[in-house]
């Protein structure tokens, strides 16, 4: 009987339709077409049609090579060192440019490299600021995500208390989630001014002038962390009003019996509140950390990936060459990058927190 | 015995009080300061974060930084694009997806459990990496309007509306909300012969009002905030949306930081007003996308 009633094939498809054509044509359609042009040469303006490349793309990203430098030496066999005692070693492009001994090599620069006895160990990259991109993501995300979640969730429980006015609070915590993070990272950019900036004279104060002024955004090991913390204080608010819902959730049966069993505060937050938060820290880390590395604004308004590229991010190069080189391939294949990594960390964020 | 007892509680409750309140001076602090300084000269400006005085509404105060922000950019055609682009795209992602969650929960239709699980994997899919692809194809897409056929949708409003109207968390809110209603009472209208169009008008939707201001305050912010994507399909400045506006102000050599206060100040502080005066409904809103999910 219910099953006739609520049988409609017609009008099922045409309700649905509209919001199933949009998400089909603007989300599921890029989505695939992201894949497609990572293994093209397209652009966004070309007179010439795109070719396939293959995985030219990947490969002109993801490069990278280990290379193992020997100190030179003279004829007698002794290591030659300069005038300061540094050893001295060939240059590294004599074997990166043009030359046929080394072609995995080729066209690829200097990313990092350390001191093995008198040897030196050169980590080379097709494409170094991609690599610093990457890095300086999983870095942010690596941070904000366990921070931003804890610290939401110490709010969330100040806020659970049952205090006179306590919405007022609740209300300001979560102010800055409903500003446009635009709006917050240029008035962070202000905040953090160096010299007589605010946050530098803040400083100074509590300190009784002891602290020194910091260029925040301009200086290559405060920039990335500067970033952090403002993205953080924007964000917390919203985990904390996610983890207060999963709080009140929590059955105060539970809480009784535990006061009855004469359970103490770190026992009770222990054995009865934490258990019951378990699936708002799985869908909390989720979604933070999505969000996470799709940083984009701050960079754009804050520091443009500088200084010395200590800013660059995924999204920030994705755009930067998609839009403004118009190499929509490249951009493409970041953003395919960057979904793939977003996908695995979610499923092994499901599958560690699993039920057993 | 017994005021040494009351005493502690009331200092245990000033300290808790002390905390909430420190906590507070944090997240409100560069917003105070934001709308004290729009009210100051840049010069001004500049020596007041020397001291308390940042935030305070304290020495020249005038609304210059006002006027001359919007004799600098094109200010209310900004704030009037960011409202017609959002309020548009709210309204039609309100109808849109209600509808298509109406199929998929009260309606059998085959193919339906397939569409649905596609379309919710695509939560997991961040804007930020097709807007690329999405760029090229925009560039390329027809369009019929007034004017007969053109190609291309790059500066339009159509660009910033169309791609955000709907999306898998604005159906999977309301796919939720109408599977805690009563089956009965679409069974019951059913069998008096209601058609469907009539129960999604007259019987489901009048008692959908929490999950639609849910929906729609989520959409708003999403929308109203939008950045990356303006920045990219929009050069023209009349249909330009308030977040790019900004770069008016920052593309400068010397920042004028007294007029990007104040223009701060004008794109921000009515949101944060109707956050305020809707505060229960806003948090909830929020909340209500982590509990179910």
């Amino acid at each position: 009987m219910a099953s006739k009633l609520t049988r409609a094939n017609r009008t099922g498809w045409l309700m649905a339709f509209p919001g199933v054509a949009l998400m089909t044509l603007f989300i599921i359609v890029p989505f695939f077409l992201a894949f497609a042009f990572s293994l093209t040469n397209q652009r966004l303006a070309s007179p010439n049609a795109a070719e396939y490349v293959g995985f030219e793309n990947y490969s002109d990203l993801l490069g990278v090579a280990v290379f193992t430098l020997e100190p030179e030496r003279d004829d007698s066999g002794a290591v030659v060192r300069d005038g300061d005692g540094e050893i001295e070693y060939p240059r590294l492009r004599n074997f990166t440019r043009n030359n046929p001994d080394y072609p995995n090599l080729a066209g690829k620069r200097e990313w990092f490299s350390w001191q093995s006895g008198e040897n030196r160990v050169v980590v080379l990259a097709s494409d170094v600021v991609f690599m610093k991109a990457l890095v300086n993501t999983f870095t942010f995300v690596l941070f904000v995500a366990p921070i931003q979640a804890g610290l939401a969730l110490c709010l969330a429980l100040l806020i659970n208390q049952k205090l006179y006015g306590i919405n007022i609070f609740r209300t300001i915590y979560f102010m800055p989630v409903v500003v446009s993070i635009v709006v917050v990272s240029l008035l962070w950019r202000f905040i953090y001014s160096p010299g007589d900036g605010l946050l530098n004279n803040v400083l100074g104060w509590l300190t009784f002038g002891a602290f020194e002024g910091i260029d925040w955004l301009g200086r290559t090991d405060t920039a990335l962390p500067s970033i952090m913390a403002m993205s953080i204080w924007q964000g917390v608010g919203f985990q904390m009003v996610i983890w207060l819902a999963g709080l009140q959730n929590i059955s105060p049966t539970l809480y009784e019996a535990g006061e009855i069993e004469g359970a103490s505060k770190w026992q009770t937050f222990r054995y009865i509140t934490w258990p019951g938060l378990r699936n708002t820290a799985v869908l909390i880390l989720i979604v933070i950390t999505m969000q996470a590395f799709a940083l984009f604004a701050q960079i754009d308004v804050m520091t443009q990936g500088g200084p010395l590229d200590s800013t660059q991010v995924l999204v920030f190069q994705a755009v930067e060459r998609g839009y403004g080189k118009q190499d929509i391939s490249g951009g493409s294949t970041i953003s395919v990058i960057l979904f793939v990594i977003v996908l695995s960390i979610s499923l092994v964020q499901r599958y560690l927190t699993r039920e057993k | 015995m017994a005021v040494v007892k009351a005493d502690n509680r009331g200092l245990r409750l000033a300290s808790r009080y002390a905390v909430l309140i420190l906590v507070a001076i944090i997240f409100i602090f560069p917003l105070l300061f934001m709308v004290m300084s729009s009210l100051k000269p840049s010069s001004q400006l500049l020596l007041d974060t020397k001291s308390l005085r940042a935030f305070l509404p304290v020495g020249e105060l005038s609304l210059q930084n006002y006027t001359d922000a919007f004799v600098r950019a094109p200010i209310a055609v900004f704030v009037l694009n960011s409202v017609l682009i959002t309020g548009v795209t709210v309204l039609l992602c309100l109808f849109v997806c209600s509808l298509a969650a109406f199929a998929f929960v009260f309606v059998d239709w085959s193919g339906k459990a397939v569409i649905f699980s596609i379309l919710l994997a695509t939560l997991i899919i961040p804007y930020e990496t097709i807007f690329i692809p999405l760029l090229l194809m925009v560039s390329q897409l027809p369009w019929v309007g007034l004017e007969g056929f053109e190609l291309g949708w790059l500066n339009t409003y159509r660009v910033q509306i169309a791609p955000f109207i709907a999306d898998a968390l604005s159906i999977f809110l309301f796919v939720q909300f109408f599977k805690d209603l009563p089956k009965e009472l679409i069974e019951a209208s059913r069998v008096e012969g209601a058609s469907w169009w009539t129960i999604y008008r007259r019987v489901v939707m009048p008692l959908s009002g929490p999950v639609i201001a849910t929906a729609a305050i989520l959409k708003f912010l999403f929308m109203y905030n939008q950045y990356l994507w303006p920045l990219m399909v929009v050069q023209e400045e009349a249909i330009r949306p308030v977040m790019v506006g900004l770069g008016y102000f920052t593309d400068q050599l010397n920042v004028p930081w007294g007029e990007v206060m104040a223009y701060l100040t004008v794109i921000t502080v009515p949101v944060l007003a109707f956050y305020l005066s809707l505060q229960r409904v806003f948090i909830s809103s929020v909340a209500s996308t982590g509990v179910k999910g």
